[in-house]
Order: C-alpha cells, then sequence, then structure tokens
C-alpha cells in the first residue's frame, strides 16, 4: 500500500515536473522495475495509436506486457464492463447501455481523448469545378433521399457539368461511416444505398483515382498517403471554408467532420502501477505518435489537462 | 458414322471445356500469388520474421504472429487429431446403423457446413468464459479443433470405406477381433487418407481469422506464448491489421506476412501428399 501511495506522488510530481529531458529520465529510472500485463482491447481505429505507444513503452519499462486486440469500440467495452481489460479503445463516447453494465459491475471509468482523426471529401484531381462544399450539400447528396433523385453534379450547383457523380464510402459497418452520417445525415447509419462501399479503403482511393466523376470521403490518413492521386475538398464549417489538415483539425475549425478518439481506463486498475505509468506516458507521447499513425495530435494544453484529472482519478481510486 | 462422329466431337467439346475449367483456377492461382509476391517478397528477410509489430511498417515483423500461429497449429493437431479418428472409428466400425447414428451423423454434416464466426462464439462463452481459459492459446486451439473435427471425420471415414472388404475379411478369417482388425489392418491401410484428411483440414484451421478474433486473439502482443494459457496473435490477424492500415509500407507488409503464411500451408500440404505416397506404397 505504502509503494503504491508513493507512486501515486511520484506520478503526480512527474507530471508537475516540467522540464521534459529530467521527466523522461526520471520516468526511465522509476519504471524498468516495472512488471505486469496491461490488457487492452476495442476499437481498430484507436489501435494503431494505442499500439505505437506500446511500442515505445517497451523501452521504457520492458517487463510490463501490453497486449491490444480488435474487437472494435462496442466489443471492447462489453470486455471492459466485465473488467476483463484495464483499457478500451473507442472511437464514439460510451453509450447509456455499456454504462449500466459498467455500473453493474462495480467499475468506475475515466474517459480521456488521445487524438483526432479527421474526415476526407474527396475529388479526382481532374475535377476543376468543385472547390467546397457545405454541408446542406453533403447532406443532399448522401441523405437516404437523394437515392436514385440526386444523380448528377448539375443538381448540386447549376454551374457544375451535367454529369453523372460516381459516389464511393466506407462499408456501412465502420464506425467512419457511421460517423460521417451522424454528421452529415444528422443520423447514424442513415445514407443513400447506391454508392460503392468498400471496407478496404484502399479500394476507394483506387475508385476515385480513376473516376473524373467520382466523390468520395475517408480517412484524412488515406489521403495523406495518396496525395497525388487525389484531390482534397474543403467543407464551409458555418463561418468558413476549411480544408482538413493538422492544424484545422487540431483547432476544431475543421467541422463537423473531424472526431475525437478515446482511450477508457478503469478505476480498479489504476491501483497498479505499471497501468498509471502507461496511461501517463500514452498522454505525454500520443502527441507525436498519433502524427506518425497518420492522426492529428490534441492541443498540448489538452494533454496536461487530462494527465491532471487522470491523476485526481489514480487519487481518488487507489 | 454420323452418330459416332458427333459423339466424338462432344467428347472433344467437353474436353476443352474441362480443360478451361481447370485452367480458370490455375490462372486465378498464378495472379493472385504473383500479385502477392510483386508486392511482398522484397520485403522479406530474417528481421521480417524474427521482429516486433511496430508502428513503423519497415521496422515491423511478424514474430509473434507467426509462433501464435505455429502454437496453435500444434495444439490444434494435438486435440483434433486423436478425438476426430476416434469419432470416426466409433462411427464407421462400431456405431449400430439405426436411429442415433443417423441422428449423429447428420449432425456431423452440418456442422461442416456452419459459418466459422459460429464457432469462434461458441468458443468465447464455453472455453474462454465458462472453463475460464481466458483468450488463451488453448481456448483458440479448442475452438478450432470444433471448427475442423467434423472435417476431419468425414475425411477418416472415407478413406476407412476405401479400404476393400477383402482385407477385412481376411483378417477376421485368420481368427483377428475387431479392434486388432481395425489397428492393425485398416487403420494402416486407410493412414494415407486419413492423414492427407487431417492436414487438409489444419491448413483450413491455420487460415482461420474470425473464431480468433471473437474467442479475443490479440493483434498486439509483444511475446511469444510460452505456454497455453499465454495470450497469443495469429498470422491471418496480423495480415487483417496491416491491410486496413494507411500506409503504403503496411501493404508491402501483408504480403510478405501472406507469403509465410501461404509457405506454411504448402509445406503441410506437401507433408501430407509426401506421406499419403509413402503409406499407400508400404501398404501395397
Amino acid at each position: 500500500m505504502k509503494k503504491i501511495l508513493f507512486l501515486a506522488i511520484f506520478a503526480v510530481a512527474i507530471v508537475a515536473c516540467g522540464e521534459k529531458t529530467t521527466k523522461d529520465k526520471q520516468l526511465a529510472q522509476g519504471e524498468t522495475t516495472l512488471s505486469g500485463t496491461i490488457r487492452i482491447d476495442g476499437s481498430s481505429t484507436v489501435f494503431p495509436v494505442t499500439e505505437a505507444v506500446a511500442e515505445e513503452f517497451r523501452a521504457v519499462a520492458p517487463k510490463v506486457k501490453v497486449t491490444i486486440g480488435i474487437s472494435g469500440t462496442g466489443g471492447g467495452f462489453k470486455k471492459f464492463s466485465r473488467g476483463e481489460t484495464n483499457l478500451s479503445n473507442a472511437s464514439r463516447p460510451i453509450k447509456d447501455k455499456e454504462k449500466a453494465a459498467c455500473a453493474a459491475n462495480n467499475i468506475n471509468y475515466l474517459e480521456l481523448e488521445v487524438a483526432y482523426d479527421g474526415l476526407a471529401v474527396l475529388v479526382n484531381p481532374k475535377n476543376d469545378w468543385v472547390d467546397s462544399f457545405t454541408i446542406e450539400e453533403l447532406k443532399k447528396i448522401w441523405e437516404p433521399a437523394a437515392q436514385g433523385v440526386i444523380m448528377k453534379w448539375n443538381q448540386i450547383r447549376p454551374e457544375w457539368p451535367n454529369e453523372e457523380i460516381h459516389l464511393f464510402g466506407p462499408g456501412v459497418a465502420s464506425g467512419t461511416y457511421d460517423y460521417f452520417t451522424k454528421a452529415i445525415v444528422g443520423k447514424s447509419g442513415s445514407s443513400r444505398g447506391d454508392f460503392t462501399a468498400s471496407e478496404d479503403d484502399h479500394v476507394l482511393v483506387q475508385g476515385i483515382a480513376g473516376d473524373t466523376y467520382a466523390l468520395g470521403f475517408f480517412g484524412l490518413a488515406y489521403y495523406s498517403e495518396n496525395k497525388d492521386k487525389l484531390s482534397l475538398i474543403g467543407v464551409h464549417n458555418g463561418t468558413e471554408v476549411v480544408k482538413p489538415t493538422l492544424e484545422t483539425v487540431s483547432n476544431g475549425t475543421y467541422k463537423p467532420l473531424s472526431r475525437p478518439l478515446f482511450l477508457y481506463v478503469n478505476s480498479t486498475s489504476v491501483a497498479s502501477k505499471e497501468v498509471v505509468s502507461f496511461v501517463n506516458f500514452y498522454l505525454e507521447n500520443a502527441g507525436e505518435l498519433s502524427k506518425d499513425v497518420g492522426y492529428i495530435p490534441l492541443p498540448k494544453e489538452k494533454y496536461n489537462t487530462q494527465i491532471a484529472s487522470f491523476n485526481a482519478f489514480v487519487a481518488k481510486n487507489k | 458414322m454420323n452418330k459416332i462422329q458427333i459423339n466424338r466431337w462432344k467428347d472433344q467439346l467437353f474436353k476443352i471445356w474441362g480443360i478451361a475449367c481447370t485452367l480458370v483456377g490455375l490462372i486465378l492461382l498464378v495472379v493472385f500469388i504473383g500479385d502477392i509476391l510483386i508486392d511482398g517478397i522484397m520485403r522479406i528477410d530474417w528481421g521480417f520474421v524474427t521482429d516486433l509489430p511496430s508502428r513503423k511498417p519497415e521496422k515491423s515483423g511478424i514474430y509473434t504472429a507467426l509462433m501464435g500461429s505455429l502454437w496453435i497449429l500444434g495444439l490444434t493437431t494435438i486435440i483434433a487429431f486423436p478425438i476426430g479418428v476416434a469419432a470416426a472409428i466409433y462411427l464407421e466400425e462400431y456405431a449400430k446403423k439405426g436411429r442415433f447414428s443417423a441422428l449423429l451423423e447428420i449432425n456431423i454434416s452440418n456442422l461442416a457446413g456452419v459459418p466459422s464466426i459460429i464457432y469462434g462464439l461458441l468458443g468465447l462463452e464455453v472455453f474462454v468464459r465458462i472453463l475460464n481459459l481466458g483468450a488463451s492459446v488453448l481456448a483458440g486451439s479448442l475452438t478450432l479443433s470444433l471448427l475442423i473435427l467434423p472435417i476431419i471425420i468425414v475425411a477418416t471415414r472415407e478413406s476407412m470405406k476405401a479400404v476393400p472388404s477383402s482385407i477385412r475379411d481376411a483378417s477376421y478369417a485368420l481368427g483377428a477381433s475387431k479392434w486388432q482388425t481395425i489397428w492393425n489392418q485398416i487403420l494402416p491401410a486407410s493412414s494415407g487418407g486419413i492423414l492427407t484428411g487431417v492436414i487438409l483440414s489444419l491448413s483450413r484451421a491455420v487460415g482461420e481469422t474470425a473464431p480468433l478474433i471473437v474467442v479475443g486473439a490479440l493483434a498486439y502482443v509483444p511475446f511469444a506464448p510460452g505456454n497455453p494459457l499465454d495470450e497469443f496473435s495469429v498470422l491471418p490477424i496480423q495480415i487483417f491489421n496491416w491491410i486496413s492500415r494507411p500506409q503504403h509500407g503496411f501493404i508491402e507488409n501483408a504480403a510478405a506476412a501472406i507469403i509465410i503464411l501461404l509457405l506454411v500451408t504448402f509445406m503441410m500440404n506437401g507433408v501430407a501428399v509426401y506421406y499419403r505416397n509413402k503409406w499407400q506404397k508400404k501398404w501395397k
């Protein structure tokens, strides 16, 4: 018990300590002796960030075994609410039903945001008429009522060509599709059905790259990898037209097509020091690492306030 | 004369049709394998086989996934082989032909057609939760054993049926008991077919993803399993995970991992063919 108390104080001390290099040194010294297992499951969208953090954590605490599954956000919460995992990756906030399941098993949790994911709207590079979309236009194209009705570009704006519009999007089972339909159409999972859907976003990239009259959407990371084959379109956020970039997604001006990615921490797990140290490490490094895997970091202050609230959570539940 | 010519012509036509059908399968296979080889062959080196997963495609390896797959393969063999063969012997030699054995047979054939994800759900509930094995290699192997048991049973029974009844009769005529006949005559005579069935069904097991994801196989494990209760990942999950990543480097990694997985299954098929030929010769 004394040890845990010491570690909690130590962790708070680390956070309070501003200088980065000394902080890293302290971390390295304190954690090579840590051992144990940290079980993580959940969204495959968040997986790359958590994997990157776990990979770097190996160097800091080589004896801690971190395992990550990809059961999906819902599947992850199911295990989380049974106490089978310490942390849960999620690409959406926890639902009421899942909250109830946690409460039934006496599991308290803390929600942390770890990165942003931007949704990019794309056309073919030969498309020289579209410069931006408004949310209303996107809704007009994608809502269920558009099926079989909105078939040509000039139905959206009269000055656009009298050519068929070819739509591409992620499969209906994906979180990206859910998020896009919620943000644009207003209801998650509700859209027209006559578009080319693929679970593999590389297929969408190929589709849009090979079709002058194509329009599609998917995660920003896929655009970053294929900048030469696709043309990124800005979306009107109510005051101005914004294209998704590191800055506009991070500072929240690219909306509504950017979403936070979450990590949930189980209250009973924070009694083990390896979990505390992993989550602190996560929040300190997620900024850099999320860029590496194609996502967008939160503003620095946001990580810091979350480190503080995490340590308050640890203190409360130890 | 005319009729004969027409028949010959039909014969020729059917032959061409048959060749075309064979070629469709072969050409598709060649295209797939060629495509994968072009994408992935350059990526394979010793480091790829011995490195841990990483966010950087060029630094990632398949060590833990490959080890997990080999563990799964070994445990599944140990579990499914004896049970499957014993069940087949019972059904083929001992079971009285009646309602009960008819019911068993129908159920086994039906089980062979159940989608693999259903086995995953069964495994999650029975092995992971009720038997409390956790998301372990053992739970995964038991699940896959259930999945391939019907195939082993059917294959074993077929090859036992193919043993000429003269062998059986000769054995009985010499005063051998039922068990002696099965153990000394029927099983050796059919072992080529049995082994082929077992190894082909294991090749299927090593490529399964869905049931293992349900059971709780992981996408990132920084260590190879050390005992049957350890957590694990397998090659198909690693491949699935890499294919869904945006960076092009991961596509190469996926192709390279597919080549390794293909090598594993080709080697297993090779072993199956080798033993079939060997046993057949011995018996003759």
